[in-house]
């Protein structure tokens, strides 16, 4: 073994693994351990990926998960129904409206509740809002990756509006907890329509940036065209979920689907490609962000008018003006805050449709004040699944690529 | 056997008649409740039951696997399947009562994306699937001791 080898053997984080005969013979094959993370940038998040290589080709891949395991769902245990909301923000620190709509949805089906017009209609907003703001995160990261550098100011210049425009609602920029059973936290803020027409009147033009960015780029082409493949029936078989399918030719979506919190009012489309690339699936995401667009300017246009919480006084807090004139309003005020509402018997599993795919709540409530079992089925945990399958027999240098293109979070999966 | 009040609830749902016409002793109860349609299957039918369930009713993805622990109450788990029919937009839940200690047969046969969720359950829960491929610990370290979903696991502490 020449001085040249021996260095790299001793490379941190680099094994080399001798087959069995190799000593025999000068050119036998040998294959090298490479561990991509926990730290790897390219992980969003503390992912390690065992790699096994044969020369620049994966041979076998072993994700390790668990870093960002922090026990969301037993934690759900022990809060109250409505304290247990703003956990739900943390499981996808991308899209945590999302993670309250569909937690909120959950437990209003087991509640039977009915929630207002408005209320539905600014939950459809804001989680589009959401999906702009996941998309352009998942966007500028996966670019960067893959080198282009710019796209990332650009996208996050635009995700700091969105961001703002939360923080206008809920007084937070990420861990909104805007939604609470019941409808939503607080009244929309005066001068919202502004603000968030604003946006979209120059959102589809920023689009459009993006795309004259990468769409024709020849490197981003080259580095993403052909990348990444994976059949249809594997992803189904394990458990792959969202813009990954679509991008597979599969015109699957829980809003068209199954609507739910009012969707089924909208007029939108749902992107399809059929090449099931990594290219393919950039030009997905790209089209649902225009979708998405459209989605928000219809609930600005026809937001209808009304209460934002339901007409439920043992789940919604009363207004402060009720609890100084009426005696009724206090006494559930005192519950409410106290022990918390309770939660009729029974089991439910919502579905929603997160940026990345299929996000389920699965709900069982005992009939008290807070949940017997809460489990958040992230569509990051599927995803996540197929990539051994996706990376085996390509050059390590798509792996980057090919992960970019799932759009996972680790906090999604970990929980 | 399908309680005789179900009868009715057959024709409303094929999937229900299939199985029953498949494998009638499998079925050990059930209930449509809040338009989620649940089907209590005996522990020992799982594998057989969802590979007819895939092939045969065209259920082709399995949304998720999870457990609830109802202790101190006998049998102690539920294994809780979700699967999903495209073709129809159908939601179905299965559900195995499982006696503490007891095994279940892994469903990765069926659907490979049961390896992680079946291996989160284990974890979580510390219920064994017998033929999995590789259940191993996939949240915590390898050297945790018990399992946090368990009712009897303290949500605070240290020890």
């Amino acid at each position: 073994m020449s001085d040249r080898d021996s260095t790299t053997l001793t490379a941190p984080g680099v094994e080399v693994i001798e087959e069995s005969g190799v000593e025999t013979g000068a050119a036998a094959p040998r294959r090298m351990m490479l561990n991509m993370g926990p730290q790897h940038p390219s992980t969003h998040g503390v992912l390690r990926l065992q790699l096994e290589l044969d020369g620049e080709i994966i041979v076998s891949c072993r994700p390790d998960i668990g870093y960002l395991h922090t026990g969301i769902e037993k934690q759900c245990e022990a809060l109250t129904w409505q304290q247990a909301v703003t956990l739900t923000d943390r499981v996808d620190y991308l899209a945590p409206l999302s993670n309250n709509l569909c937690y909120c949805l959950a437990v209003e089906k087991l509640l039977g509740l009915e929630i207002p017009a408005h209320a539905q209609w600014m939950r459809v907003m804001l989680t589009e809002l959401t999906r702009l703001n996941s998309h352009l995160v998942w966007l500028g990261t996966h670019a960067i990756d893959i080198g282009a550098m710019s796209v990332f100011l650009y996208c996050f210049r635009e995700r700091e509006e969105i961001l703002r425009i939360f923080e206008m609602f809920s007084g937070q920029r990420m861990m909104t907890s805007y939604f609470r059973i019941g409808g939503l936290a607080l009244a929309a803020p005066r001068g919202w329509q502004h603000r968030v027409r604003t946006l979209m009147d120059i959102f589809p033009s920023r689009i459009d940036e993006y795309e004259d960015l990468l769409t024709n780029n020849r490197i981003w082409m080259g580095r993403t065209k052909g990348v990444g493949r994976i059949s249809l029936e594997d992803m189904l078989d394990l458990g792959v979920t969202g813009p990954m399918l679509r991008a597979a030719g599969l015109s699957w979506d829980t809003r068209k689907t199954h609507p739910y919190s009012s969707y089924e009012q909208f007029d939108f489309e749902v992107p399809t490609r059929t090449e099931n690339d990594v290219y393919a699936r950039y030009q997905v995401r790209i089209e649902e962000m225009r979708q998405s667009v459209r989605i928000v300017r219809q609930a600005l246009e026809g937001m209808p008018s009304g209460p934002f919480q339901a007409a439920a006084p043992h789940v919604v807090l009363p207004e402060r003006e009720k609890m100084k004139t009426q005696m009724e309003a206090l006494i559930y005020h005192f519950k409410i805050v106290t022990e918390g509402f309770s939660v009729p018997e029974g089991e439910v599993y919502q579905v929603i449709e997160s940026p990345r795919g299929e996000l389920g709540y699965y709900v069982v409530s005992d009939g008290t004040s807070k949940a017997y079992r809460v489990h958040i089925h992230g569509p990051s945990f599927g995803n996540l699944q197929a990539v051994p399958t996706m990376v085996r027999n390509t050059p390590i240098a798509d792996v980057i690529a090919s992960m970019g293109s799932m759009d996972f979070v680790l906090g999604d999966t970990d929980r | 056997m399908l309680p005789e009040q179900w009868k009715e609830l057959w024709k409303e749902f094929p999937v229900v008649a299939a199985l029953e016409s498949f494998d009638s002793a499998a079925i050990a109860t059930g209930k449509y409740d809040r338009g989620e349609l649940t089907l209590e299957i005996a522990p020992d039918r799982i594998v057989s039951i969802c590979g007819y369930l895939k092939a045969g009713q065209a259920f082709v993805r399995l949304s998720g696997v999870t457990a609830v622990d109802r202790y101190p109450a006998e049998p102690r788990f539920e294994v809780v399947y979700h699967l999903h029919c495209l073709e129809r937009s159908e939601r179905l839940r299965l559900k195995c009562r499982l006696q503490t200690g007891a095994p279940i047969e892994s469903v990765t046969g069926v659907w490979r994306s049961a390896d992680w969720y079946e291996r989160e359950v284990f974890d979580l829960f510390g219920i064994r699937f017998l033929n999995h491929p590789d259940l191993r610990r996939i949240m915590l370290p390898e050297e945790w001791e018990g399992h946090p979903l368990r009712k009897d696991y303290p949500v605070m502490g240290y020890k």
